[in-house]
């Protein structure tokens, strides 16, 4: 076997173990924490495939900066309630949404692998990252601008729905 | 190129399997979201490895992957928030219990 794929093998169990224990795990702190080692396989099969911008970016945004939150909104919330024995963690449906799962799985493993794609075995031009800062302001600019305002009101937008309401206010409503 | 676009695929698909489990079986609102996440990480792995071995000499995947990220970002921000402001009013993140509209 080549040594890359056993990388690609490696990082691969690292994802998908990740992201296993992160949907199984009784613990919502513990689930937050595999989410992150799930996200870092992520970016590793970014650097894999040689976009590592995009690996960087999935670094800084989601080990960095989703991650964070998610630990903060689990303290924010009791998450570490669900230790309690008598708490469920998993809804009635768990059974059938496992059977889902494993259907939508299943299609998709046989469908997925046989389709011919155009496979083209050109390797990335050396100014890829040039080439994308450039896409970014000229091709792409109206969606840049657009993800720009998107963060914003996201921004604000979360801030106004997570304020601490005073008293009387909420007696209003 | 030693690894075949399959098993990039295969990774993906699984992954994206794994976030519906989470998203379907779990009752508490953070655990929903990181299903969420999951699958949006799945998608990528999906984009960037089309962009890999279909056209690599266009960075148009690798933006779209990018904007996926921005999005995504953007979403777990005002999930979070929702859920904070639900625990707030409700006491609890019980998706089960979170049913006002229905009463």
């Amino acid at each position: 076997m080549v040594l890359t794929q056993f990388i690609f093998i490696v990082f691969a169990a690292i994802t998908l173990l990740g992201g296993l224990f992160c949907v199984t795990t009784r613990n919502m702190f513990h689930a937050a924490l595999y989410l992150v080692v799930s996200l870092f396989g992520a970016a590793s099969l970014f650097a894999m495939l040689e976009a590592s911008f995009l690996a960087a970016a999935q670094l800084i945004v989601y080990v960095g900066a989703v991650a964070i939150l998610i630990i903060f909104a689990v303290m924010l919330t009791r998450g570490g309630a669900g230790t309690q024995p008598a708490q469920r963690q998993f809804n009635t449906q768990a059974g059938l949404a496992a059977v889902v799962t494993l259907v939508t799985l299943f299609i998709l493993l046989r469908v997925v692998p046989v389709f011919n794609y155009p496979v083209q075995n050109t390797a990335v031009p050396v100014d890829i990252l040039e080439q994308l800062g450039n896409a970014l302001v000229g091709n792409f600019v109206l969606p840049f601008e657009v993800a720009s305002v998107l963060l914003l009101a996201a921004l604000v937008g979360a801030i106004y729905i997570a304020r601490e309401r005073r008293r009387r206010e909420a007696e209003e409503d | 190129m030693a690894i075949p676009l399959s098993w990039y695929l295969i990774v993906a698909a699984a992954l994206f399997c794994i976030g519906i489990y989470g998203v379907l079986a779990r009752r508490n609102a953070v655990g929903i979201l990181m299903g969420i996440e999951l699958m949006l990480n799945a998608v990528n792995i999906n984009l960037v490895a089309f962009w890999r071995y279909l056209n690599p000499a266009d960075v148009a995947g690798q933006a779209f992957a990018l904007f996926v990220l921005v999005v995504a970002a953007a979403e777990a921000v005002v999930g979070l928030a929702l859920i904070i402001s639900v625990y707030r009013t409700r006491g609890g993140i019980d998706a089960e219990s979170i049913d006002i509209l229905k009463q």
